[in-house]
Formats: structure tokens, sequence, C-alpha cells
């Protein structure tokens, strides 16, 4: 295990250190996105989660295919996704507050059965 | 040695800076902790040889996106106070089946890590690189990806505006809990 | 004589026009609409009628014709099912007779059922009834007729319950159609059979007389009887349920619930001797190949006219005894080609049936149509609230007694022709077969005379509103109706439909006309002594009183039914199946209802409406299935 952490031979840093960063970056928003009832605080959790996802995008690009860019790119387009939704969320988010006086996900119940 | 250092670093900063984004009972602390992470984030972009992507991470995320959250939460919450969360059983739930997955994947990333740790070179790709594989139509150029982009930034900006638009109508009703 | 299809579609038109508009059409041009489209038709029909019989004779016989026969479904390498017109001589004059009556019947109805509620959808009926019963008689292929049979049944059954407020109606339409329906089951069987052996359904290939075809169905035995015979005998089985031959005549008189026009159109010229027509179509096969069906025929038939003619002496309601009378008259045409054979002077009995059945079809139409116009007149279908309506009803009560004498079979009227050469075909048989109908002409004389002079003599009775002549619209087709039978009987029948369709001579056949005359006028005379004053109590000689009441029972055949279907059907087969379904087909999906319920109470839960909640399930399914990919 150790060995894989930290390697003085080669690499820098190995590939693995890097993965669990980004799993433990997802686990943490997926935590926050289940548990939070504001509707702020659970795009905070997505925004963590989609980190996490352009971490291994870059990572992958750099460690497993190194001549070839698309990791990259993903991740730049991932930003420029993430920034979108994030400005559509708000939006929603502040059409909410506006209708019930506050962001709470509870408010939003009309697919109950 | 160096490099390790830094990174172990940006790791355990990552680390704490998401878990206290995500458990954090001020959500403009937990704002914060998420600039935090994203900020660690372009330092590892930035190990990684990737220094686009970097000022990209920064400018766009750091930058941007946080001064949006920034914005929205002062429209909608009154300042200082706390942020309610859901009720125990569920927040037990998530923490386990977090905690789950975090195992179950970790334990796949073990078992297929092993033997893919070279880190082959890091030679700077140039601006002109990336500006030619993002604007080309060739193999392994996005100028596709990054029209569809462009779109969809468009298709954002028109649904926000229409989304967050007020109607005549509300505009007199919504004055007091406005700003 | 490709304009024969127009005859076949236009009353087709006619029902798709009156049914889809409905009451969006004024009483007034629905009625014109219909009785219009079947002028035409009828016009079409006689000059069909007149081309064909000038036209397509070729060496003394008579050719048949195909104007039209379109492939419609190929099921396999030798069986196909066509569309098509068949013209030869007894489907020409079944065109005749039936554009003629239906005619008449729509411009009788233009009266008779003036102001009834649904007059439009009465008129779409009639329409479609004309329309399927065309295609009966012009089907070129077994398959085809068997299609249009069944419209007939359908049409009929429509027409029956047209009253369909009145319970009486709906318990008739309803016995009519599933009797009918019993009967065409083994007709559809035989087609099945007939068709497997002869590998056609085509009327040309069947009836060419040629064995080859028949060669594999008749040297197939079963139960005793050839493959053919058995075939024959269900097709058969078919045509005596539309044709009410006994036992299966239960439902005609229970018809006579519809309105009585419809009652003359279907239930007396044409649909119930759809029967006759579909013995007479197939007459070859039963006469070259299974003599022994066709004299099971003779024999249903000649059992049936007694016994129809016995129920009617006494049955009180004057459309059921005309019912009845023409149960015992289509007895008579069954038991004439039953006697028939295929060549010549042989073949008289054929050329009697079909002759029979026209004049019948012309008589019975008009006796109904009269009896309609009592029944408008006093508003009951009851004898006895009848009697001395000659001076109210003068138009009425003339042709009246035209038809009956037609019936009765006295001469110069049409019926004494074709019944004189049933007659004659039936002694030429067999003597103890002939004197038995001529003992039936003679009961048929009475009864209709009976008949006759319970309406139109005796004492007034005193009415609501007294009764008067019919309208012109319901008067003129009685007129019409008359001269046929007044003058059918000079038509020489003989040079237009024979068996072997060479022209043939009628021969008056003067002791067997002499007998039968003085038969019916003895019947006549019976009925003068005993009806005519029917202020006196109607004496029944006591030996006959237990005859009297089975007769009026109509000897307990509904009875019989009613015991077979509800005891033992209902109570002893069906309930155990009652059972099985109930319990176990109905158990069974009520118990899949329950399950589901039992879930569904538990699964509502998980649709809360938490967005939070779904992803979590989400999340925990990916992992279990991760999981189960992993380790498993």
């Amino acid at each position: 295990m150790g060995e894989l952490l930290i390697d003085n031979a080669g690499a820098p840093v190995p590939i693995l250190a890097y993965q669990l960063v980004s799993l433990i970056i997802f686990f943490a928003g997926i935590y926050g996105f289940f548990t939070r009832r504001n509707l702020m605080m659970m795009l905070i959790s997505v925004e963590l989660i989609l980190n996490a996802a352009d971490i291994n995008f870059a990572v992958f690009n750099r460690y497993l295919y190194p001549g070839e860019m698309d990791g990259m790119f993903f991740a730049l387009f991932t930003i420029a996704i993430a920034a979108c939704e994030t400005a559509v969320a708000i939006a929603i988010i502040i059409n909410v507050y506006r209708n019930f006086g506050n962001a709470e996900v509870d408010n939003l119940k009309n697919m109950k059965g | 040695m160096t490099q390790q250092i830094i990174f172990y670093l940006l790791a355990i900063a990552i680390t704490a800076f998401s878990i206290l984004a995500v458990i954090s009972k001020r959500i403009v602390r937990s704002a914060t902790y998420l600039l935090f992470v994203l900020l660690a984030t372009a330092g590892l972009y930035m190990l990684l040889g990737y220094y686009f992507l970097f000022a990209v991470q920064v400018s766009v995320y750091a930058g941007g996106i946080m001064v949006l959250f920034i914005m929205a939460i002062f429209l909608t919450h009154k300042p200082g106070k706390d942020i309610r969360t859901k009720k125990g059983w569920r927040i037990h739930a998530s923490l386990l089946l977090s905690v789950a997955g975090l195992l179950l994947s970790g334990y796949i990333i073990l078992n297929n890590a092993i033997g893919i740790v070279q880190f082959i070179d890091k030679e700077e790709l140039t601006m002109q690189q990336i500006g030619t594989a993002m604007l080309g139509t060739g193999k392994q150029q996005y100028l596709l990806s990054f029209e569809m982009m462009s779109i969809l930034l468009l298709a954002c900006i028109v649904g926000a505006i229409l989304i967050a638009r007020k109607t005549k109508n509300d505009k007199n009703e919504s004055n007091e809990t406005e700003l | 004589m490709g304009y024969t299809l127009i005859i076949l579609l236009l009353p087709l038109v006619s029902f798709a026009l009156l049914g889809l508009s409905g009451n969006r059409l004024s009483y007034k041009k629905s009625g014109v609409i219909g009785t219009a489209s079947l002028l035409i038709v009828a016009l079409l029909s006689f000059y069909a009628a007149g081309e064909y019989f000038v036209t397509q004779k070729a060496g003394a016989v008579f050719q048949t014709l195909v104007p039209l026969n379109v492939l419609w479904l190929n099921m396999g390498a030798n069986l196909h099912i066509d569309m098509g017109i068949l013209l030869d001589p007894i489907s020409v004059m079944m065109l005749v007779v039936i554009s003629t009556v239906s005619l008449m019947v729509h411009i009788y109805s233009l009266g008779y059922m003036k102001g009834e509620k649904g007059f439009q959808r009465y008129y779409a009926f009639l329409s479609l009834f004309t329309f399927s019963m065309l295609g009966l008689v012009l089907s070129t292929n077994i398959f085809q007729m068997y299609i249009f049979w069944e419209l007939v049944g359908v049409s009929s059954y429509l027409l029956i319950g047209f009253y369909y407020t009145k319970p009486t109606a709906v318990a008739a339409a309803k016995k009519a159609f599933i009797v009918t329906r019993f009967a065409d089951m083994f007709f559809l069987i035989g087609i099945l059979v007939l068709s497997y052996y002869t590998q056609t359904f085509d009327f040309g290939t069947l009836t060419s007389g040629n064995s080859a075809v028949f060669q594999q169905a008749i040297s197939t035995q079963f139960m005793g009887a050839s493959a053919l015979a058995w075939a024959m005998a269900l097709i058969f089985v078919g045509g005596a349920g539309k044709s009410a031959m006994f036992p299966l005549h239960i439902w005609l008189p229970d018809a006579m619930e519809g309105p009585t026009p419809v009652s003359a159109l279907i239930h007396a010229a044409t649909m119930v001797v759809a029967g006759v027509y579909l013995v007479a179509r197939l007459f070859p096969v039963y006469v070259l190949f299974t003599p022994e069906v066709l004299q099971g025929i003779a024999y249903v038939g000649a059992f049936t006219s007694m016994f129809a003619a016995l129920i009617a002496i006494v049955q009180t309601d004057i459309k059921r005894v005309l019912a009845f009378s023409t149960i015992s008259q289509i007895g008579f045409m069954m038991v004439a080609l039953g006697v028939s054979k295929l060549e010549g002077h042989e073949g008289l009995g054929y050329m009697a049936s079909m002759f029979h059945l026209f004049t019948h079809a012309m008589f019975k139409a008009l006796l109904f149509l009269g009896a309609g116009s009592v029944i408008h007149a006093v508003h009951s279908n009851e004898m006895e609230n009848m009697g001395g309506l000659r001076k109210q009803m003068p138009v009425t009560h003339l042709t009246f007694l035209i038809a009956c004498l037609a019936i009765a079979g006295i001469p110069p009227f049409s019926g004494f022709f074709s019944k004189d050469e049933i007659l004659s075909a039936t002694y030429q048989h067999n003597t103890g077969l002939g004197v038995w109908m001529t003992l039936v002409a003679g009961l048929t004389a009475f009864y209709m005379f009976r008949l006759y002079f319970s309406i139109f003599w005796g004492k007034e009775k005193q009415h609501a509103h007294p009764p008067h002549e019919s309208p012109k619209s319901m008067t003129f087709p009685l007129i019409f109706l008359a001269i046929p039978t007044l003058l059918g009987g000079f038509v020489p029948f003989g040079q237009f439909v024979t068996a072997d369709r060479a022209p043939y001579t009628i021969h008056m056949e003067w002791l067997v006309a002499g007998i039968s005359v003085v038969v019916a006028l003895g019947g006549i005379l019976i009925a003068r002594k005993l009806y005519q004053h029917p202020e006196k109590p109607t004496m029944v000689p006591s030996g006959l009183k237990g005859f009297h009441n089975a007769a009026s029972h109509r000897f307990y055949i509904d009875e019989i039914y009613l015991f077979i279907t509800k005891k033992i059907l209902f109570n002893g087969v069906s309930r155990a199946f009652a059972w099985f379904d109930r319990h176990v087909v109905d158990g069974f999906i009520n118990g899949l209802a329950t399950t589901t319920d039992w879930f569904s109470v538990r699964i509502r839960g998980f649709q809360s409406g938490e967005i939070q909640w779904y992803a979590w399930v989400f999340l925990f399914g990916s992992l279990l299935i991760t999981a189960l990919i992993l380790f498993f």
C-alpha cells in the first residue's frame, strides 16, 4: 500500500492517490446532497461531485494517455457545463425562494405519489 | 519529493474542506470551504502540468461560479442563520451509504490501479496546441464540442433569465420578501 | 352485365348514408333516400332479369354468368375465397323477388312507420338487409354466401329488435339470432368439411356434376356415412335454421315482434327462403352424390309443413298464423326440392319449388302487408279484436282475399299453379307423401280462411278509433303485389328456371289439380261454416280438446327447448364451468389484483416526492448492482 501512495522511483505522485482524493470529494458531495434541506447547499454538494469528476478526467489523461488532450478538454467542458448548471439552478432557487419564502427542498414535493 | 509534499498538503486540504463544506451549519462558510476545495483542485491541475486548466478552474470556477453562489446566497438567506438539515435517521442512512460507496469504489480502485502508476512526461502544453485542438475539426479536435458548448451557454442564459424573471403580477406581492 | 354490381352496392351506400347521418336527416328525406335507391335497384333487377333470360340462352340451356369475381383471400395453393357476382336463373329470379318485395315494403313503411321513433334507423336497417340478401343470392362461392348469410342474420336481429324498449321484442331478437346462429355453426362446419375434401368453395366447380371433385369426399367414411353426406347434411342444417324447419322453427313466430313490414320482407318473402335457395343452389351435389340427404330434406319439409299447419289452425294472433303458414309453405318448397331429380320431367320438383318460392314471396308479402294494414287500423294483433272490417277497409279486404285464395290454391290465382306442380312432383315420387301434402294443402286453405273470416266478417267490434282504410302509401303496395298474385301463375316458369336449365313445358296434371282444388274448397267451406259468424262460440269437438290445447302451445316445443337449455345445460353443464370461472379464473385474476394492491400500498411510501430520497434509492441500487457484479 505504501509504495502505491509514495513512489520514490519513477512518477512523482501515483495515480491512486489522486483517485482517492477525488473519491473523497465525490462521496462528501453525495453525503451533502442527501442530508441538506437547503437548495443552495445541495447545489454546493453537486459542485463538489462535478469537481471530483473533473479531477478524474485530468488525471486519467495525464497518466494513461499523456500524448493526447481528451481528458483535459472534457474537464474544460465540464467546467463550462457546471457554470451553465449553476446559473440555471440558481435561477430556479431564486424562484422557489420567491414563491415559498425560503429555499428549502421540502417545498418541492409535486412528484409525491 | 517536493511534488509529493505539495500533493499531500493539497490532498489533506481538499479532504478536510470538502467534508467541512458538507457538514457546516452556516451556508456562507460552506461556500467558502467549497472555494477552498476548488482552489486546491486547481493546485492539483498545476501539479499535473495542465496550466490552462488551472487557469480556467481558478477564473471560471473559483472566480465566476463562486461569485454567483455568494450572490445567490445573499439573495435567498438571512445572514447568520443556521441551516437546517434532514432528520436524524436520514443523516445516518446517508452517511452509511456514502461510506459504503466510498469503500466499494476504493476497493475497485485499489484492485485495478496497480501497474498504471507511470507518469510518462510532463512537458507543458502550449496555448497553440490547445487552441488548435479546440478549434480544429480533425481527429481529437473539438470544434464541434466547443460550438455545442457555446449553444448550451446561450440556452442557459436564456433559460436562466426566463426562469428568474419576475412576471408583472408577482412584482407587487414579492416586494417585501425581496431584498 | 357488370351493372349488377350497382344492384348490390346501392343498398349498401344507402345504408351507410342513412346510418351515418342518423337523426340529422328528416323523416321524409331518409324515407325518400331509402325508397329511391330501392326503386333504382328494382328497375335494374327487372332489366337484368329481362336481359339475362333473353340473351343468355345458349343451345336451349341457360348459361351461368359471372360478371365479376375478385380474389379476396388466398388460403394456400388450391383454396381461395373470391368475392363476385353470379348470375344464373335462380339468382336472377331471386333478384327480382327480393327487389320487388323490398321496394314494396319500403313504400309501405313510409305510411306504416310514420311518426315512429327511429324511423331513419329503420330505413338504414332495411337497406342493410336488402344489401345482405342480394349479396347472398349473388354469391359466387359458398364462403361468400356464408358471409352474407350472417349479415342477413344480423340485420334480421336488428329489425326484430327494432322496438328495443319492448322486452318481448328484445327477447325475440335474441332468440332469432341465437337459434339461427346455432344452425349456422353447423353450416360453417359443413362448409369446412366440404372445402377440406374438395379444395374449393366455388359454386361453379361444385355444381358442375364432375364426380372427380368429390372423389375424396365420397370415399372418406365417417360414422356410417361419407364425408360428403355429412357436409351436405350439415349445410342443410344451416339452411333449416334460416328457413325455420322443424325443430329450428321456434324463432320465426317470435320474430313477429318486429314491425309488420319487416315480417313481410324478412320473415315471409326473402330471408326465410334462404335455406331453400341454398339447397337449390347446391342441388346438383345433393341429387347426384347424396340422394339420401335429399330424401331426408324431403321428410323434414313434409313433417314441418304438417306440423306448422296444425299449429296455425289454433293461433289467435294474426301475425303468428301467418308465421306458421310461412313455415308450412317453406316446408312445401323443401319437399318439392327433396323429391326432385335432375333432368327433364323428373326435375319437376325443383322447378315447382322455385315457382312456389316466387309466388309465395308475392302473396305472403301481400298477406303480411294486409295484416299490417289491419293492425294499423285496429291497433291489435288479436283476432278477437277484429271483425266486419270488410266495409271499412275495402282495398285491404279485396287484396287480402286474393292472397288467401292464392295460398289456398284456388285457380286461377298464382298459388294454385305452383302448389299444383309441387303436389304433382310429390305424387310422382311417392303417393303417400302426395296424400300427406294434399292434406296439408287442405289445412292451409282452412286456417287461411279462418283468418280471413275472423278479420273481415262477423260482428263489428268496438274500437277507440273507428277503423278506416290505410293511406295510399300502404294500399299501393297491396294493389301492386295483388297483380303478381293474380297473374303470376300464368308465367311460363318452366321456360326459365329448371333443374337442368333446359326449358320445360309445364303440363297440368288434371287429376292432382282436381283433388287439390276440391280439398282446398273443402277447407274453405269448413272455415266459412265455423268462422263466418264468429259471434257463435267457437266449437271445438270434445275429442280434439287435447289436440287443441297442445297445438295452441305449439306442441310444447319451446318448453322442451327451455327444459334442455335451462335445466340440463345451465344447471348441469354450465354450473361446473361457472364454478371454475368464478373460483379459479376469477380467483386468479382477483388474486393478482389483491397482490398488486397489497404491494402498492407498501411501495407507495417510496414515492415521497423528495428528490433526495429518490437519489438515495438510486445510489443504493447502483451500489448494490456493482457489488453483485463484483462479488458474485
